[in-house]
């Protein structure tokens, strides 16, 4: 497990970070927690000549109200995340998917600018903030740019941001009505399919409902057939069944070791009726 | 249950553990070494047509590219098979050779074709790439059972059908006739998949030849420094032995796979010699995933035959078992007479015949893991138990009740002999179920699991009541039935002048706790501290010629040679205390750490009678000075440890994720030493036989790439998959070694595997799913469940 050679470099603030991105060259890549780079590296499928270290750079490590948006820095671990009374009090869905991520030892050093820039199909955060209706802040030496979530994710490790951007914060509305479940991968503790549902409730009405997935195709998309199904409903046995059904509507599922695509379509469903029970109990 | 024996002592060796501070082969270092990687092969079974190692060399910083020319053009043999079982014809196993390196042919993936020597690891890591192999890739044999037909891939020119052997143990015409006239069969089919055994510490060797003084230095994970010496020397390299030392430092986890000597570390002494520098290898975890010898991997039918009233009338199996590629060192009896020879289980079985066809496939080799062949022994039976149970509507402990061997303590009753050649040492079989049962509660667990499916949720007991052979072994016995070495194991005592002890292992610890537990024994049979005593093991030129750690065979055999010279101690210092207390040695008794004078209040204390042994200025007429004494033991018999495990799990209607919610075990391994090391090697067993039903199994496509070669794909068990484990005991001394003991290293491991599926058929039941292959899988048991219309 040695990797390819590399050189290393510490970025004390975003200008610098991004003037060694462009002194370095294509190849060259950040790193913060380094859960996401690292272990591609160590397996030789990654092979980046630089690293740049951005842990260290100012203004990206805190989380902050303002009015109904939650904005969270691109170095806020996801331990931080999970534990933020901020994120418990506005969005405890995701809070709830923090506290999936990995293990501890991967929740302390992961964050969640790394995480939405890998782009890991089996990543959580991305079905979480698809869901919550988050907004990707992303900046690069020419200025700063916001994306939507459901925008920002477009594929396997693929999403909007160019290579010369860094994610530098994500805003998520507040949701108490929020939740995310999850059914893990048993080996490596990703998601084979994870859901976050946004609920706007009336009394014992849903008004309107926003349903993530991720886990399940080769990026994390909203299950629109689903919202569709809950919006207006009690959120009784038929919407429920009706929504479960329509998770996987119009997506390829994955098929791998851990689950087939008609499994993984099955698990949608499932994990969608655990996330809508838990949101609709925090209503 | 003396000061120290009996109570659970804090192991000594954690102090060093737990603070990171333990010395492994990785933590080595010599002057001027070099480091070493295998260039290895990414396809199963190829044709090389060429190496082209120049890019390599011409690489800054690489010091030596050899290839397996190189290897043949020196003559070098390759690791061997220590274990001879012949056709049922009387003709010899097929052993076709297994090469340090290859030259010819690559036969798994990971076979190494060169190696590359550089002067840091980075280097030897880079240049490896560079190094560039022309193969024909041929087609692939994966199947243990498709293995042996016409035209299937054959993975050696010279094994037709890629059998090794073909075997069989038992009376075939009497288990027939069984079956015939049975009132009753249960059949199960079944892979005992291939498992990866995944020690936390990757193997690794630090290899040294000193030209001075002709002599080679071998740092190595080795769970048996001595056996890895006398392989290397006697065959391998051909290494005159005390021209050889091995030196197996603190080992992190060996589970069977370091017991071999694999052709990687023979390959870094080889090396050291021809360039004149120490060679340092350490595998990294993809490599330990397509190198370490895996375990298990047999595919078998098995049927029991029962009468009307319930009785087992008959057992029969028939199983294919892959050797992988080649034949390590164990691999060919693993399968055979620890396998076979367990079939009677707990029961009084009247017919039993087992056949076994060992074939090679272009997969990683298979040796002992973890039990080794009990487990898969134990799988079939306890499996057929269970399902016969449900079959014919009988309460699962009632059918083993009726079917229990009688209780028999070896001294007043004898020995049981089997149907298949082993005779059980003592056993109390139906005692120890008891126990489980109040343990566990079985009433109320019955109570339980029938609410919980009353309301629609799955909840299912599964039992295991098992056996193993372990304290291995009889070295006659063993060698009559083909292996090439004995199996005896040695200890030495070294009383020093102020009275504290070196005890000189040949059992090597690598998890077990010896540092402990023989230390409690030496320490209570002086009647000294735990402080006093010091056990040295792992380095050949420092313990005497054990045969190593496995087997289960640490206390009952090393423990055995430890009280062997525990006697020689006492007998001596005896006859010194006569001489002291100007008695004879008939005179004396020792308790509390002093000889006495039986009937007065005369005495000399331990520490005294050592003194004088190494100051003998008064001193007996025609005795040696000092107090230090080798012995050697070679047990009478294997020692047949059992236990009752109980799990109960509930499975997910709708993700179809089965919940291990409560465990107990209740073993019995004979006398125990220390209780705490005992319930922690219950523990890890039972956490690794929950691994393999439930999450673990090398999945293969079918041109023979591993699919799931790293922890991102291979499920290991995690402590938040478990409940907590009840465990529990009773004690049935092993009447034929000194300290009635039986061993449990691998209880656990061999017990737990079919108890946990037996518990899940079991929740199961309403839906008629009679069978599932492990590792359960959620998307199988999901699967299962929703084919029969039961969704």
């Amino acid at each position: 497990m040695i990797s390819y050679n590399f050189d290393y470099k510490v970025a004390s603030s975003m200008e610098e970070a991004f003037s060694m991105l462009a002194e370095a060259g294509d190849d060259a890549s950040f790193i913060a927690g380094g859960h996401s780079v690292v272990p591609a590296m160590k397996l030789r499928l990654s092979e980046p000549s630089t690293l740049i270290d951005i842990s260290k750079v100012p203004g990206m490590s805190d989380i902050s109200q303002d009015g109904d948006t939650v904005t969270i820095g691109g170095l806020v671990t996801h331990a931080e995340v999970a534990s933020s009374d901020v994120v418990n009090n506005a969005c405890p869905g995701l809070a709830e998917c923090a506290g999936v991520i990995g293990d501890p030892q991967v929740r302390n050093k992961g964050t969640m600018g790394g995480n939405v820039a890998h782009a890991d199909p089996g990543s959580d955060y991305p079905g979480a903030l698809v869901a919550f209706g988050a907004t990707i802040c992303l900046a690069s030496a020419s200025g700063s740019r916001e994306v939507s979530a459901e925008d920002y994710f477009t594929g396997l490790f693929e999403t909007a941001k160019e290579d010369d951007e860094m994610v530098t914060a994500v805003k998520v509305p507040a949701s108490s009505a929020s939740a995310y479940a999850k059914f893990p991968n048993p080996a490596s503790r990703y998601a084979v399919v994870g859901v976050g549902v946004s609920l706007n409730m009336n009394g014992g009405s849903c008004e309107s409902a926003s349903v993530g997935v991720t886990g399940a195709a080769d990026h994390a998309y909203r299950a629109s057939g689903s919202e569709s199904a809950l919006a207006g409903s009690d959120l009784g046995d038929d919407a429920l069944d009706a929504a479960a059904s329509a998770a996987a509507d119009g997506q390829d599922m994955m098929s791998d070791l851990a689950a087939s695509a008609d499994y993984r379509a099955h698990l949608c469903g499932v994990m969608l009726k655990r996330a809508v029970a838990a949101a609709k109990a925090r209503a | 249950m003396g000061k120290l024996v009996g109570q659970p002592i804090k192991r000594v060796e954690d102090n060093r553990f737990i603070k990171g501070e333990g010395k492994y082969t990785d933590d080595f270092n010599m002057p001027n070494q070099t480091f070493a990687v295998y260039v290895r092969s990414p396809h199963a079974h190829a044709k090389i047509n060429s190496v082209d190692t120049s890019a390599a060399e011409a690489m800054d910083g690489v010091v030596k590219v050899f290839t397996g020319q190189d290897i043949a053009d020196a003559g070098l043999a390759g690791s061997i098979c220590g274990w001879q079982v012949d056709f049922k014809n009387g003709d010899t196993m097929k052993e076709p050779p297994h090469p340090i390196m290859v030259a010819d042919k690559v036969r798994h993936v990971g076979d190494p074709v060169a190696m590359v020597i550089a002067e840091d690891k980075y280097t030897a890591r880079d240049a490896a790439e560079l190094v560039n192999v022309d193969y024909d890739v041929l087609g692939a044999i994966v199947d243990p059972k498709a293995a042996v037909e016409d035209g299937a891939a054959q993975v050696h020119d010279d094994v037709p059908n890629n059998t090794i052997y073909d075997w069989e143990l038992g009376d075939s015409a009497a288990t027939d006739a069984a079956f015939e006239n049975a009132h009753h069969v249960t059949s199960l089919s079944y892979h005992n998949q291939k498992l990866v055994p995944n020690a936390i510490e990757p193997r690794a060797a630090l290899a040294h030849y000193d030209a001075n003084e002709d002599k080679y230095t071998l740092y190595s994970t080795s769970q048996n420094p001595h056996l890895a010496r006398l392989v290397i020397g006697a065959f391998v390299l051909a290494i005159p032995e005390h021209k050889l030392r091995v030196i197996s430092p603190d080992v992190g986890g060996g589970f069977g796979s370091k017991i071999f000597v694999y052709n990687d570390e023979c390959g870094c002494l080889w090396a050291s010699k021809q360039i004149g520098r120490p060679v340092k290898w350490t595998a990294d975890r993809s490599e330990a995933f397509i190198t370490d010898c895996h375990g298990r991997d047999h595919v078998t039918d098995a049927q029991m035959a029962f009468d009307a009233d319930g009785n087992i009338t008959g057992l029969r199996t028939k199983t294919y078992a892959s050797m992988g590629a080649y034949l390590s060192n164990f691999s060919t009896c693993v399968p055979t007479y620890l396998h076979g020879t367990l079939m009677q289980g707990l029961y009084t079985t009247p017919a039993v015949h087992v056949d076994v066809t060992a074939v090679v496939t272009n997969t990683v080799p298979v040796d002992a893991y973890r039990g080794a062949g009990r487990p898969e022994a134990t799988y079939s039976i306890e499996r057929l138990m269970d399902t016969a149970a449900r079959e014919m509507g009988m309460d699962p402990t009632e059918l083993r009740r009726k079917n229990f061997i009688p209780a028999f303590d070896g001294v007043e009753q004898p020995g049981y002999q089997t149907q298949v050649a082993l005779q059980y040492d003592s056993g109390d079989y139906e005692t120890n179920m008891d126990k489980a049962l109040q343990v566990a509660d079985y009433e109320s667990l019955k109570a339980t699991r029938d609410k919980a499916k009353s309301e629609g949720r799955l909840v299912g007991i599964g039992f295991s009541t098992f056996i193993e052979a372990c304290g291995i072994a009889p070295s006659a016995v063993v060698g009559s039935l083909g292996a090439r070495v004995g199996l005896y194991d040695a200890a030495s005592i070294r009383v020093h002048p102020t009275g504290k002890v070196t005890i000189h292992s040949g059992a090597h610890a690598h998890g077990q706790g010896h540092e402990t537990t023989f230390a409690q024994v030496v320490a209570d049979a002086f009647g000294i501290g735990m402080d006093d005593v010091n056990v040295i093991h792992g380095d050949t030129e420092n313990v005497p010629f054990g045969m190593g750690t496995y087997g289960s065979r640490s206390l009952a055999v090393c423990g055995s040679a430890i009280m062997k010279s525990v006697d020689k101690v006492k007998e001596k210092g005896a006859r010194i205390a006569a001489h002291k207390l100007e008695c004879s040695p008939d005179d004396l008794e020792f308790a509390n750490g002093a000889w006495t004078v039986k009937g007065t209040d005369k005495s000399v204390g331990f520490g005294d009678v050592a003194l004088t042994a190494y100051v003998p200025h008064d001193y007996p007429a025609d005795e040696e000075p000092g107090l230090d004494f080798a012995s050697f033991y070679d047990p009478a018999n294997f020692v047949y440890p059992f236990g009752t495990h109980i799990c109960v799990v509930e499975v997910d209607k709708d993700t179809g994720e089965v919940d291990v919610t409560k465990y107990v075990a209740v073993d019995d391994c004979g006398n125990v030493i220390n209780p705490m090391i005992v319930d922690g090697q219950v523990h890890g067993g039972v956490a690794q036989g929950i691994g393999q039903a439930l999450y673990e199994g090398a999945v293969y496509d079918d041109d023979g790439q591993l699919l799931n070669g790293s922890m991102l794909d291979y499920t290991m068990p995690r402590a938040d998959n478990f409940p907590m484990f009840e465990t529990d005991k009773t004690e049935t001394p092993c009447p034929h070694n000194p300290l009635g003991v039986k061993g449990i290293g691998e209880a656990g491991t061999i017990a737990s595997t079919p108890a946990v599926v037996n518990a899940v058929m079991d929740a199961l039941s309403d839906y008629g799913v009679k069978d599932l292959q492990m590792p359960l899988t959620p998307e199988r048991v999901w699967s299962a469940m929703n084919s029969n219309g039961n969704a």
